[in-house]
């Protein structure tokens, strides 16, 4: 009961701020508002009582990857008029999409589970079951190859992003902070003793 | 050897534990703070404070108007006016000090003829509303005569050294 | 009484344990916020007595003659709350003033995992360490839209700073957790001090004593602290995020969640790393003497050790230049952190250390 409230508060609350994303005129509270339905859409797992993957969706994507977005979006000085303008050229292919997601979920959520329980959840999971351990034991048994792949994939695109960003300019100055951090008393100072002048 | 040993005492942060022990002897040292309002440090008597101005024994302003100080002060913080007062000597009409320009460096002291405009030794004064740094000539003397024993005995005890 | 103790029992379970929740709750947060007053006045004393000086020594409680100064931190919290709450001109007001709280929340319920004592933890949830990852990231939010809603070119260069920061440093902190969950066997923190259990040899800060050296550091520059506290650099960029903010916003934006977020490093360093409640004393006295036995005691001793460190550091070594901080982070934390993972899989494959207990 408390759980299907639950539920319906925090999809009214998501779907609030899915809207605010597309509707809000600065560009840095439409980040704002990304960023709130991310939060909400982890504490719907959390509610499927799939903790694991909720707490790692705010980790990753609300506490990293939103962080350096919003970081790119308050930078950039971003002209909403001037984006405005191509709206209408692009609407119709925008409703194309959207009708397309919205037949997609219909599809998943009466043609496949003509039935499927609404208000009540997911069923409850039995006493000691971790999820952590269970979804670690999949990705490093079952599916090991694919997780590598997968990280090899996102390694390949980490360095692609540096080569393809990486200048070298000429002229330019810089510490080298390896070379300072070596650095001993010897090589900087000199002790010399110097005899006091004599009075001739 | 000698970088082996130096990237061994970066890695185990030999700088940062020696100022670490600084520090922490530091922490266990006796403290040498004045508790100001209760316990004050000594002053000399050349202390330039908070301004005054005397008069001789018998009552008569010592100040003349002759404007030395006004022409001395680097901050221009003094203003005076000068008139023929009721006994026909050159008095001053208006003597004004602002506190918020003056940089109590002593020159008027110093440039005073007849020793009467003074620094005192008064440092702990404070105003409350706008206008009431500037001192006029009544408060100027009201400090003067208020403190006269102080002060005379400051600059007797300052005479020999000068 | 009796009247009050037959009310109690005529409550239904659920009700009754709804109570009980709620009071342990609210006593969490008022020891947290109790201990973030306490801490901002031992932070004063501590450095002072570092400078040779005495730190407040004036306000006392109720007058009474002992305990002089004690009383200041409950005089600044009064002198803030009473002062005027200034919105800037040009500020986007709704996040302006939501910021604080952005920041107040995620500081104030991590405490919802920790474990106290064998048996006092108010959620025992399976992925403790992950939720306090977590939680500890959305506090950046709090700096970022702070600086942002200022509409401040010294705040939004603050919070530019301390994004970055908190970025880089919650890689090698991250690290170093997956170091000590390596050797737990569990992300619930009750279980990571369960498994140290067994005297002092058995704490994890002796085979990961590079990690706890790096979770520490990392703690410290997320938590903006000095010498990373280059957020703030009230000598390059005035005051940083916070310098529009003033009175109870000031207070709830950048005292109350820096110094909960400095007990909250302090709490998990020895939870982690030196057996939280656990007594150093196990197995070296005999096992029903008082010394030896685990207790919040022994843990509030760790914690207390670990914020005179946060102080200690403070009063000792100079601001890092920005670049410097990144460096850090980047390019001996990271490696470092990775470095000693792959020491601990070395250990762990021929079953050295707690991997040969487990």
């Amino acid at each position: 009961m408390l759980t299907t409230i639950l539920f319906y508060v925090y999809a009214a609350i998501l779907i609030g701020a899915a809207l605010g994303v597309v509707l809000a005129r600065n560009p840095v509270r439409s980040a704002l508002f990304l960023v709130l339905a991310f939060f909400t859409s982890a504490v719907l797992w959390l509610l499927l009582e799939a903790e694991f993957l909720g707490i790692v969706l705010v980790l990753v994507y609300v506490g990293a990857v939103m962080v350096l977005f919003l970081f790119v979006v308050m930078m950039l000085d971003i002209n909403v008029a001037e984006l405005r303008a191509g709206f209408t050229r692009y609407a119709p292919l925008g409703a194309v999409v959207a009708a397309l997601m919205v037949a997609e979920i219909a599809y998943v959520v009466w043609v496949r589970h003509l039935g499927f329980d609404l208000g009540g959840g997911a069923p409850p999971l039995p006493a000691g079951y971790s999820n952590t351990k269970s979804l670690g034991a999949v990705l490093y048994t079952d599916y090991a190859l694919p997780f590598q792949l997968a990280a090899v994939v996102l390694l390949i695109a980490i360095v692609a992003a540096i080569a393809l960003t990486m200048r070298h300019r000429t002229g330019y100055k810089q510490q080298d902070v390896a070379g300072q951090v070596a650095v001993r008393k010897a090589d900087r100072i000199r002790i010399v003793q110097v005899e006091p002048e004599k009075r001739p | 050897m000698g970088s082996v040993r130096n990237l061994t005492k970066t890695l185990l942060l030999g700088e940062l534990l020696t100022g670490l022990g600084v520090t922490l002897r530091y922490l266990f040292k006796p403290k040498f703070t004045v508790h100001y309002p209760f316990e004050k440090a000594p002053q000399s008597v050349r202390y330039r404070g908070l301004h005054a101005l005397r008069r001789y024994p018998n009552g008569e302003e010592r100040c003349i108007a002759c404007k030395l100080c006004e022409a001395v002060c680097p901050a221009l913080a003094i203003t005076i006016e000068s008139g023929v007062s009721a006994d026909g000597t050159r008095r001053t009409t208006r003597y004004d000090i602002d506190l918020f320009k003056c940089i109590y460096c002593g020159f008027c002291e110093e440039a005073c003829p007849v020793d009467a405009i003074v620094e005192t030794r008064i440092h702990e004064y404070h105003m409350e509303n706008r206008g009431e740094n500037i001192m006029t000539k009544d408060k100027l003397l009201a400090v003067g005569e208020r403190y006269e024993a102080m002060i005379a005995a400051d600059k007797t005890a300052d005479a020999p050294y000068r | 009484m009796s009247s009050l103790l037959a009310f109690w029992q005529q409550l239904s379970p659920d009700l009754r344990g709804f109570i009980v929740m709620a009071v342990e709750i609210v006593g969490v947060m008022l020891a947290v916020i109790i201990s973030v007053a306490m801490l901002t006045l031992a932070e004063r004393k501590v450095i002072g007595w570092m400078q040779v000086r005495f730190g407040p020594n004036q306000i006392r409680i109720f007058g009474l003659p002992v305990l002089k100064g004690w009383a200041q931190p409950f005089a600044d919290v009064i002198k803030l709350l009473m002062k005027e709450v200034i919105v800037p001109a040009n500020a986007d007001k709704v996040v302006f003033l939501i910021a604080p709280l952005v920041a107040l929340v995620p500081a104030l319920s991590t405490w919802a995992v920790i474990p106290f004592s064998p048996d006092f933890v108010l959620a025992d949830i399976d992925a403790g360490l992950l939720y306090i990852l977590a939680l500890t990231s959305l506090g950046v939010y709090g700096v970022i839209l702070a600086g942002w809603a200022s509409n401040s070119k010294y705040a939004l260069l603050g919070a530019m700073r301390s994004a970055a920061q908190i970025v880089a440093y919650e890689i090698a902190m991250g690290f170093a957790l997956v170091g000590v969950l390596m050797a737990a066997g569990s992300l619930n923190l009750t279980d990571v001090v369960r498994s140290q259990a067994g005297g002092i040899t058995h704490w994890h800060g002796l085979v990961l004593f590079p990690l706890m050296v790096i979770y520490f550091i990392a703690g410290i520059a997320e938590t903006n602290r000095a010498p990373f506290d280059v957020a703030e650099g009230e000598s390059e960029i005035a005051s940083g995020f916070h310098v529009e903010y003033s009175g109870a916003t000031f207070a709830t934006l950048f005292a109350l969640p820096e110094y909960a977020n400095m007990i909250l490093v302090a709490t998990l360093a020895p939870l982690l790393f030196l057996g939280g409640w656990l007594s150093p004393f196990e197995g070296l006295l005999p096992a029903d003497s008082l010394l030896a036995q685990p207790s919040f005691l022994w843990l509030f001793v760790k914690i207390l050790w670990f914020l005179f460190c946060f102080l200690w550091i403070r009063a000792t070594f100079p601001r890092y230049r920005y670049d410097q901080i990144m460096r850090l982070g980047w390019k001996v934390f990271i490696p470092l952190t990775l470095v000693w993972i792959g020491v601990e899989c070395v250990l762990a494959w021929y079953h050295v250390g707690p991997w040969g207990r487990m």
